[in-house]
Order: C-alpha cells, then sequence, then structure tokens
C-alpha cells in the first residue's frame, strides 16, 4: 500500500479555503491539471456517491466519487473509480483545519493506492507532486501568495517569489503561414500565455537556426500545423514560472534544443523538463549556437557510434555547423577526420578545426580519395546529413564492419535501398533521432555536461558565422539552403 | 464543557518539534509561563500516567496527569487533577503535524472543562490565548529557524 501525505498552509481563512474547496466539481476552476469536470447524472456536487468525470489538461479522462463529507471538521473522502494511471483502490482525503494564530488555514491531502510492482516511487511522486502540490500552488495563487520553495535548503537568500502572472504577454514572432519556401514566414505578433503546470514563460535573448527549422518550414517533417512558429533553439532568460516546476526560478539564464518548435519568438511559454539552466561561462549567444549542434555532436560522437582513438570517421558538410563540431570533437577523441565540402574556402575552414583531410567533393570523387587516405580500408564511421546525392557513397566509403550514420538530408530523401547488400561489409545503418537522444532531463544533464566542458577546456570552439535579426529569419533560411553559411547561425530578437 | 482550540504554524520539521514537547516534564525548558516542574514518583517522563507537578512564574502550582502518548501520530493527552484555575474535568490535548510544504510543523492545542458560566470566557482567553498560544510562541522562539 502507497501512502502519500501532503500539507500546506493557505494564507486565507478556514471558511474561504473551504468555501472553494468544498465543491466536488469545483476543481476544474482551480486546479491547473484539471481541464474540464462534470458530475454525472445531473447530481449535486455535496451528495453523498455522486461521482466526477473530469479531463486533465495533459488528455486523459478520471472518474472519481464522494465518499464522505464533513462541514463540521472541512474534510471529504474520494475514491477513483477509473483513470489513465494505474492508481489501484486509490482513496484520498482532503482536510483542512484553522491556524487560529493568524487566521490562516492548515489544509492536508492524503491517500492510499496499490500500484503495479515496482512503480510504487513514481506514482507517489507524481501523485504527491501533479496532484496535490500543483493543488496547493493553485490555491495560493487563487489567494494572492506565493507558491512554496520547495526544493530548496534555504529561502532566506533568495528573495520573494513572484506568483505567476495571470495575463498574457505580447511579443512578436516569425509564423510559417503554410509550408513551403521562406517566404511563408512573416513578422507578426504572438501571443506567450502564463505559464500553467511544468512550465515557464521566457524571454528569448538568442535562437539558433538549424536545418531542422527548413524542414519544419517545409513541411518536409510534420512538426508543426501552420500558422506556427518554428525553431528548436534559444537562449534567453526566464520571466516567470507555472506550479510543479522545480530547479528553475524567474530570473534564470536558461537554453534549450528540444521539440516543439517554437523558438523563432520573442517571448514563449513552454515546458520547463528540458531547459539548461546555463552556467556563468556560457554566455546566451554561444548557448543559442552550440546546444543543439552540440548535443547532436555529442550523441553522435559517443552514444550512437562510439568514436576510438586510431578510427578514420568521415563528415560531410566538415564546415558546417554540426560539422564543425563532429571535426574537432573527433580529433580530440583521437581520430582521423576525413570531411567533404563544396569549396576551397570551406575546405580550410574544415581544416583549421580539426578535419586532417578535407576534400572539395566538387573536385574530386571522395570515395576515391578516402579509399586512399585508409589505404584502401575505409572508415569506421561515417557522418552523413546530405542525404540523398551522398548515401551510397558514404556506404562505399566504410570499412568492413563499418558504421554509416546517416542524420539528415540536406539534399533530399534518401532513396529505398536492398538492406541485405550492407553484407558485403557487416556494415551498421543507424539513423538516430534527437528527440530520443535528448528525451529526458537527465540524459539533457549529462550531455550539456559534457558539451560545456568540451567548450570551457576549448577542446570545442564554436564560430557564430552569421547573425540575423529574427524578423530577417527568411533571409537566414535562403542562405542555409544556398549552402552559403559556416558554422553557426544566431537569430536575434 | 467549555472547549478551546488553538493552533499555529512553527518553523521547524515536526519531528523536532514534537521531540521538544514529548518530554512531559520539561514545560520549563519551553513555556514561558512555568518556571519549575517535576515527576511525582520519579516515573519516567513519558509513562503513560506520570504526575507533572510544576509552579507558574506568577505563583500557582498545577498537577497534571499524563493520559496517552503518541509516537505515531506526535499528540499526547492529559488531565489537571489540581489547580487553582476553577476548572474540573479538564482534559487537553497537544498535537503536531507537518507541514510537508516547506517542511514545518501544524501545532494544535485543545482542551474541553467545565467550570462556573460567569468564568468561562475569562478562563478560554486565558488558557486559550495565555496558556496554549503563549506556550506556541516559546516553541517559536526555541525552535524556529532551525
Amino acid at each position: 500500500m502507497v501512502q502519500v501525505r501532503r500539507s500546506t498552509v493557505i494564507d486565507a481563512p478556514i471558511d474561504a479555503v473551504w468555501g472553494m474547496l468544498r465543491d466536488f466539481n469545483g476543481h476544474e476552476r482551480w486546479h491547473p491539471a484539471v481541464a474540464e469536470s462534470r458530475i454525472e447524472e445531473g447530481r449535486r456536487p455535496d451528495e453523498i456517491g455522486c461521482v466526477r468525470r473530469f479531463r486533465l489538461a495533459s488528455g486523459g479522462e478520471l472518474r472519481e466519487q464522494l465518499l464522505r463529507l464533513s462541514d463540521r471538521d472541512h474534510s471529504f473522502t474520494y475514491c477513483i473509480l477509473e483513470a489513465p494511471i494505474p492508481l489501484i483502490d486509490y482513496v484520498a482525503t482532503l482536510r483542512l483545519k484553522p491556524v487560529t494564530d493568524g487566521r490562516r488555514t492548515f489544509w492536508e491531502w492524503r491517500s492510499e493506492f496499490r500500484t503495479p510492482p515496482g512503480e510504487e516511487a513514481a506514482l507517489a511522486q507524481l501523485v504527491g507532486e501533479q496532484i496535490y502540490e500543483a493543488g496547493f500552488d493553485a490555491v495560493k495563487a487563487a489567494f494572492g501568495q506565493a507558491p512554496a520553495l520547495r526544493s530548496r535548503s534555504s529561502s532566506a537568500a533568495q528573495g520573494p517569489v513572484p506568483v505567476a502572472g495571470d495575463c498574457a504577454i505580447d511579443g512578436n514572432g516569425m509564423v510559417v503561414e503554410r509550408f513551403g519556401g521562406p517566404e511563408v514566414m512573416h513578422w507578426e505578433r504572438i501571443t506567450a500565455s502564463p505559464p500553467g503546470l511544468g512550465e515557464v514563460r521566457l524571454k528569448h535573448s538568442a535562437i539558433g537556426l538549424n536545418y531542422i527549422d527548413v524542414y519544419t518550414r517545409s513541411g518536409y517533417y510534420p512538426l508543426i500545423q501552420p500558422p506556427a512558429v518554428p525553431g528548436m533553439e534559444a537562449a534567453g532568460v526566464v520571466l516567470d514560472i507555472g506550479p510543479g516546476v522545480h530547479g528553475i526560478l524567474p530570473g534564470d539564464r536558461v537554453a534549450y534544443a528540444c521539440a516543439p518548435p517554437g523558438a523563432y519568438a520573442e517571448v514563449r511559454t513552454m515546458k520547463a523538463d528540458l531547459l539548461v539552466v546555463l552556467p556563468d561561462d556560457i554566455g546566451d549567444e554561444l548557448a543559442a549556437a552550440v546546444m543543439l549542434k552540440g548535443m547532436s555532436a555529442e550523441f553522435l560522437l559517443h552514444r550512437v557510434h562510439r568514436v576510438r582513438e586510431g578510427d578514420h570517421i568521415l563528415v560531410h558538410a566538415a564546415a558546417g555547423g554540426v560539422g564543425q563540431l563532429l571535426c574537432q570533437w573527433g580529433r580530440a577523441l583521437g581520430a582521423t577526420v576525413i570531411g567533404t565540402v563544396g569549396s576551397i574556402e570551406k575546405a580550410r575552414i574544415a581544416r583549421s578545426h580539426g578535419c586532417a583531410y578535407p576534400i572539395v567533393y566538387t573536385e574530386e570523387d571522395f570515395v576515391e580519395r578516402v579509399r586512399e587516405i585508409t589505404k584502401g580500408d575505409g572508415c569506421q564511421v561515417v557522418y552523413d546529413a546530405v542525404g540523398r546525392d551522398t548515401f551510397l557513397s558514404s556506404y562505399e566509403a566504410l570499412a568492413v564492419r563499418g558504421h554509416l550514420v546517416s542524420y539528415g538530408q540536406a539534399s533530399g530523401p534518401i532513396e529505398p535501398l536492398d538492406i541485405s547488400s550492407f553484407v558485403l561489409k557487416s556494415a551498421l545503418l543507424s539513423r538516430p533521432n534527437f528527440g530520443h537522444y535528448t528525451g529526458t532531463a537527465s540524459e539533457v544533464r549529462s550531455i550539456t555536461d559534457r558539451l560545456f566542458d568540451a567548450l570551457r577546456r576549448g577542446i570545442l570552439h564554436v564560430e557564430i558565422g552569421q547573425r540575423y535579426a529574427l524578423r530577417d529569419a527568411a533571409e537566414a533560411h535562403r542562405a542555409l539552403e544556398g549552402r552559403r553559411t559556416t558554422g553557426s547561425t544566431i537569430l536575434l530578437p | 464543557m467549555v472547549k478551546i482550540y488553538i493552533s499555529s504554524v512553527i518553523d521547524a520539521p515536526a519531528d523536532r518539534v514534537w521531540a521538544t514537547i514529548r518530554d512531559f516534564n520539561a514545560l520549563p525548558k519551553w513555556h514561558p509561563a512555568i518556571k519549575d516542574s517535576h515527576v511525582e514518583g520519579g516515573l519516567p517522563s513519558d509513562r503513560v500516567g506520570c504526575i507533572r507537578n510544576f509552579n507558574l512564574k506568577d505563583g500557582g502550582n498545577i498537577r497534571e496527569q499524563l493520559l496517552t502518548l503518541s509516537d505515531y501520530d506526535y499528540s499526547c493527552t492529559y488531565s489537571i487533577l489540581e489547580s487553582p484555575l476553577g476548572v474540573s474535568n479538564y482534559i487537553a490535548t497537544l498535537k503536531i503535524t507537518p507541514v510537508t510544504d516547506g517542511n514545518r510543523s501544524f501545532a494544535e492545542w485543545t482542551a474541553e472543562f467545565d467550570c462556573d458560566p460567569d468564568k468561562a470566557k475569562a478562563l478560554a482567553d486565558g488558557i486559550g490565548n495565555g496558556v496554549f498560544q503563549g506556550g506556541f510562541d516559546g516553541l517559536k522562539r526555541q525552535l524556529a529557524g532551525r
């Protein structure tokens, strides 16, 4: 049997708090997790035995039954009849008591339930934090009180935490009106709504340009439903936080590289769980320039394939954003980096970032050159985000038991292929998805720790090749698609 | 029957507050109105049934008997055997409940007793505000701020 108990003090008289909580159907008015609720069969919400059916803001429907109600001791007890999560035989009691010293209210919320084996801790935490503590913060906000600082040991040094504002903040952003070329993006008024459960509201200081923004805008990846704001990477400052946000405070400098799209805006409300609080020595522009590409380079070199000293690795677009990082980091790991680039100028850039053998592919056959450089063996790993134009040649450049990592398709989708041909080399093929390697807070932390450390130690140097005003994002897209950019490009609101 | 209920929030973890209150003989350590105290017969001060005999700072001697003690729900109940207050059938309960939000304590002190009806209000104020709230203020001074 799992027992969860949470309690708080509301700075309001017990009659006022009981008046708010007593209505068994009233939780849709104050609990952030509840989108809408009704009492079945038209019964009164204080009729013992009535059932509330409600939908969560995150989807999912629940039915709960009122078992006991007492105005004398300001409490009620209810049980779950149906829920999308396995809280079995869940019975909960909400109880208020007056704090005579200061005309306040003590509120205890507790429950007992069973769970599938192994899920006790996770479900106890979910109930305690997302239902009970989130409810406490919402009722406090309703009575003009700041939410408590739960994850801190000493609150004195931090100063007051402002209550999440209940008004929207307006700003401007680039909106994709419909799928298409750069011209479908327009500079328009956008709104950042007050942060809800688990959300924060940010003011962006710098936004990263990435190829995935092109796929977002063109509709090649179905990431948005126009009209919508693209962009997956940015840095900025937290304006305010919603209930249930731990470890992030208003005023924190943060950055992110994650779904859903929405970074091409001056202000934004989003889920807090994949945000990274920036260390003092990583600036906003650097973060916006490096988060997505740097995290990609980290997992490409360390997790999709573990690059070892002595490996030959082939990096396409070696002078590009991710390319430059793969060259630097690959060299630091002890690999010999061969790269393909589109011009002699880009060859110099690639070489200055650790690419030992840059190949201008418009002038040479890179497969031939790879064979010469590797004495006929081929490369242990090929990192290919070019796609259609290079895929088959990338395979040719592999060593026996080599690994072809296809992580993008800038030139177009890869043709269907008969995989049995890979038997000729015992080749590995990976098609990693950024979201699958960076989808949890702990993965993001682990990857960015290594990334920031590499930046700090000078293993990685990020070149911000281009800066555009955010409202000129269409220009930036044209430059990226026209292969005129080097290093990272950032957009400034 | 007169009923008193006084409650407060003490800015210290519940187990610390309970550890302070649990000692039936420790009133002088935290209650500002109590001068000294001893347990009759040398019994341990957490023995259910023991009697504490204490003196108030402004005179007056009181004898109270411990009726229940619970480490499980951080509460104790006691009765007044003798006092100058003019109360009878006096039973009081002191209980601590954790406030998880902020790792604090919710403290409740309740009492029920009989007395001369003309004195009921004065006694309720005196015991409620003086003894109970005064005691909580003493606990706060002693324990709050970790």
